[in-house]
């Protein structure tokens, strides 16, 4: 038993939409498509042209900077069509799938020890799997981590129950534990929630309570083991282990995770066993009526815009639509009202506190300097200074990021703060452009 | 509200890029975004967005000075009355007072916001909403007696000196308000202190009265503290002054409503108030024999008179110009409470300490909290 930690800031956003606990699978769509720009930070070299042949775990492009990283691809079939962007850039390479898919296999060691699973996981195209902080980047393979956490629960708004998708899933999960209990040489820490029933079958368990962000990997590790300059950690997301743990017990990549599909504008909220790469056309159509609305890949919080024709991306592990807020509202800002979502108890609705909402995508107000102090604060349940921070981030003062912390933040944990900025200040922006600025120059 | 609307989406075009009236963009937005919070939607990072916003948080401290405002345009009539020993009943009090406060409110919003939009046009930034609240607290800090184009000087002086220059809103270092009420009071003394409390306007058939007195509290306070009202008065306000700053209820319901919508720091005013409260300890403590030198005087008192509450409520908790760290707002607090009784125990020729305590600390503010983010650095680099 590792340590079990109280987390008092932090909010929890009630939205209407949650998915029911019910698994539909959705008819597979023929043509899939890989984005490479799912990934932070990589230049891609395609392996593939059109009209190759393709098996599921296959490569299909690698980083130029690091040639031993390659990208898998989730089925087998044909590459019908690479779609290019400004400059040539690769936005997506279409493959259009079998029937049933043929799946490249992957020699497993029988005994595993980290520079043996280290060369699986190459081998079989999964590396990217595994994710690093500082940076929330695909790490490097020479580099040793000072631990991998993993979590397994989400306190994002509408956020999937990872318990219910660990259970779905047991025996995978529990081998993807223990061969990442044996990659980080024993230094695997797991988030669970506090009371949780999950029995773990590798690594410390550290018992978190509290609201949102509580579930991020990234407060998980700022309390159990802060990152200091020069340091990494390892992370993977809960259904990224599962289909590790599968790799392991099947040498095959099985790209599937249980995705719920929530928000206030999905007709039937509930979870979809989908495949990497998925088109979401159909699914949206059928579960979505409305025309003003945002599809999102992700939750509201930190997820990325996405729209009516997309596919579903590599760390896609929730969808949400909920409406457009593009209406200009009479004296929105004078009026008394209790149908606002608000911190602040500027409106009535704080005192329903289990409501909950239905809100678009309205910015409420314009961008303003920074005035009200003291709101991320409440919210930012690490001990570091946001405010601060981002006044360093915004006047580039490197030395002052490091000394204020960046390194053990990603947009994520601070999305809260950009929720509820008074002065509508684009914060998960600066945060990105810090880190950024940092790993090319610190 | 279709109507309006569709004339703003109508004449908006004239003021976008390459309208004919393309300058006057900031003056439009401010009108548009007045009556309609804009339909602009989130393009990267959350999705979704707190409903607050600065207009909101404006408009709340505004309702929180509403208290100050009613209580102050009855006192106005009250001590009016008052003075010339006459019978009136609430209602009258209220409706004099309210017809001598009114016209410095409309003076101070109108020249204020004017000298604003002209500035937004010319610099091109959106016009901001602080003034909603500075536009206010000008007239609630000053005597009733004052002149409508002192006003007006002042709320120039406010804008463009204490606010405009060091960029606008969020920029400013310190307190506008504050700064235009000192920037009043040393320029024009004879009007901001003295015998200008009270509303001496003639009334028919009535002189004014022999016993009538036109100094505030914070004036016998420094000969002899036992002239001095009774902290009961003080509390609910009975007494002259600035317009809003008399009644401690008043600043208190205030104060209520800035902490429960989250708008107003409860830190900032709780030290202040504990400032104030030990540094008047400390001086009791410390007080020689003579039993009316102003150290005797009763430490809760110090924060029933003069503008201490009002300051500790409404103008301490500024968020631009206060600490910002949660450690820099209560040091800074409890300075600019002990600096306050400080000032009035022991310089004569300035009692009301308050104005000056606050513009001084918002000068040493940034000091404070570099100095908060400064050991909090240290303590993480010992923690790593």
């Amino acid at each position: 038993m590792g340590k079990s930690i109280r987390l008092k800031k932090g909010y929890d956003i009630k939205l209407l939409g949650e998915a029911s606990k019910e698994i539909s699978e959705i008819p597979v769509a023929d043509i899939f498509a890989v984005k490479p720009t799912d990934y932070l930070s990589i230049t891609p070299k395609l392996v593939v042209k059109e009209g190759d042949e393709v098996l599921a775990g296959s490569s299909l492009f690698f980083d130029k900077k690091r040639p031993e990283i390659n990208f898998p691809s989730p089925v087998s079939g044909e590459v019908v069509e690479i779609v290019r962007g400004a400059k040539r850039k690769v936005l997506e390479i279409r493959i259009l799938a079998d029937k049933t898919s043929k799946y490249a296999k992957t020699p497993i060691p029988t005994k595993l020890e980290a520079q043996n699973i280290k060369d699986a996981l190459l081998k079989g195209n999964l590396w990217s799997l595994l994710r690093q902080r500082p940076f929330s980047i695909i790490p490097s393979i020479e580099e040793q981590p000072k631990a991998i956490f993993v979590s397994t629960f989400d306190t994002a708004p509408l956020a999937p129950d990872l318990s219910f998708v660990i259970e779905q899933n047991k025996i995978a999960f529990d081998k993807g534990l223990a061969v990442l209990s044996e990659l980080s040489s024993g230094n695997l820490e797991v988030g669970t929630e506090a009371g949780s029933s999950l029995s773990l079958s590798a690594g410390t368990q550290n018992e978190f309570s509290g609201p949102h962000p509580s579930g991020n990997v990234g407060v998980q590790i700022h309390h159990v083991s802060p990152i200091k300059a020069g340091e990494t950690i390892w992370y993977l997301d809960a259904q990224d282990v599962i289909i590790l743990g599968e790799f392991f017990n099947s040498g095959e990549y099985h790209a599937e995770r249980l995705v719920p599909i929530t928000g206030s504008e999905v007709s039937t909220p509930s979870y979809i066993k989908a495949k990497v790469g998925q088109s979401l056309t159909k699914l949206f159509s059928e579960q979505v009526s409305e025309s003003n609305v945002r599809f999102i890949q992700g939750n509201v919080l930190s997820g990325a815009i996405s729209h009516k024709e997309d596919f579903l991306s590599f760390y896609t592990s929730q969808l949400t639509v909920i409406p457009e807020g593009n209406k200009a509202e009479f004296l929105g800002w004078l009026l008394p009202s209790a149908k606002k979502l608000s911190l602040s108890r500027t409106y009535f609705s704080w005192l329903m506190p289990n409501k909950k909402y239905d809100v678009d995508t309205n910015t409420h107000g314009e961008e303003r300097a920074f005035v009200m102090s003291g709101q991320y604060e409440k919210v930012l349940p690490m001990n570091i200074m946001p405010v601060q921070l981002l006044k360093a981030i915004i006047a580039g003062d490197i030395e002052k990021m490091e000394a204020l912390g960046i390194y053990e933040i990603a947009e994520e944990d601070l999305a809260l703060c950009e929720f509820v900025c008074t002065s509508k200040i684009e914060v998960q922006k600066i945060v990105r452009e810090g880190l950024d600025l940092m790993r090319t120059e610190g | 509200m279709k109507i309006l609307h569709d004339f703003l989406e109508s004449v908006k075009p004239n003021f976008e890029k390459g309208g004919k009236l393309e300058k006057w963009h900031p003056a439009f937005e401010a009108f548009e975004t007045l009556a309609f919070v804009p339909a602009t939607t989130t393009k990267n990072g959350v999705h979704i967005k707190d409903a607050m916003d600065m207009k909101r948080t404006m408009i709340t401290v505004v309702l929180a000075l509403v208290p100050c405002l009613l209580f102050g345009m009855w006192n106005v009539g009250h001590q009016h009355y008052l003075a010339f020993g006459m019978e009136a009943d609430l209602l009258d009090k209220f409706m004099f007072g309210f017809w001598k406060v009114l016209p410095l409110v409309a003076v101070s919003y109108a020249v204020g916001l004017g000298v604003e939009f002209i500035f937004s046009v010319v610099a091109g930034h959106p016009v901001s909403e602080g003034y909603l609240v500075t536009g206010l607290l000008i007239p609630l800090t000053l005597p009733v007696t004052v002149p409508l184009w002192m006003v007006a000087l002042g709320a120039v002086f406010c804008t463009l000196l204490g606010k405009e220059i060091f960029g606008g809103t969020g920029f400013n270092f310190m307190n506008p308000a504050l700064l235009a009420r000192a920037f009043m009071f040393f320029a024009f003394p004879a009007f901001m202190s003295g015998e200008v409390w009270t509303d001496l306007s003639p009334e028919e058939g009535h002189t004014v009265l022999d016993a009538y007195s036109g100094a505030t509290n914070l004036v016998p306070f420094d000969t002899d503290i036992s002239l001095m009202q009774s902290a009961s008065d003080m509390f609910i306000g009975f007494e002259q002054g600035s317009i809003g700053e008399t009644s401690v209820i008043a600043c208190l319901i205030g104060a209520a409503i800035l902490v429960i919508t989250g708008v107003g720091s409860l830190r900032v005013m709780l030290s202040v108030f504990g400032g104030g409260f030990l540094m008047g300890l400390l001086m009791n403590a410390l007080a020689p024999e003579a039993a009316n030198h102003a150290m005797h005087m009763p430490a809760l008192n110090h924060l029933l008179i003069g503008g201490f509450a009002f300051g500790a409520v409404f103008m301490a908790t500024d968020p631009v110009t206060a600490a910002h760290t949660a450690k820099g707002k209560v040091i800074y607090g409890l300075l600019i409470g002990a600096f306050t009784v400080l000032l009035r125990v022991f310089n004569p020729a300035y009692p009301e300490g308050m104005m000056l305590s606050i513009l001084l600390f918002n000068v040493f503010a940034p000091l404070i909290d570099h100095m908060v983010v400064e050991s909090h650095i240290k303590k993480r680099l010992k923690h790593a």
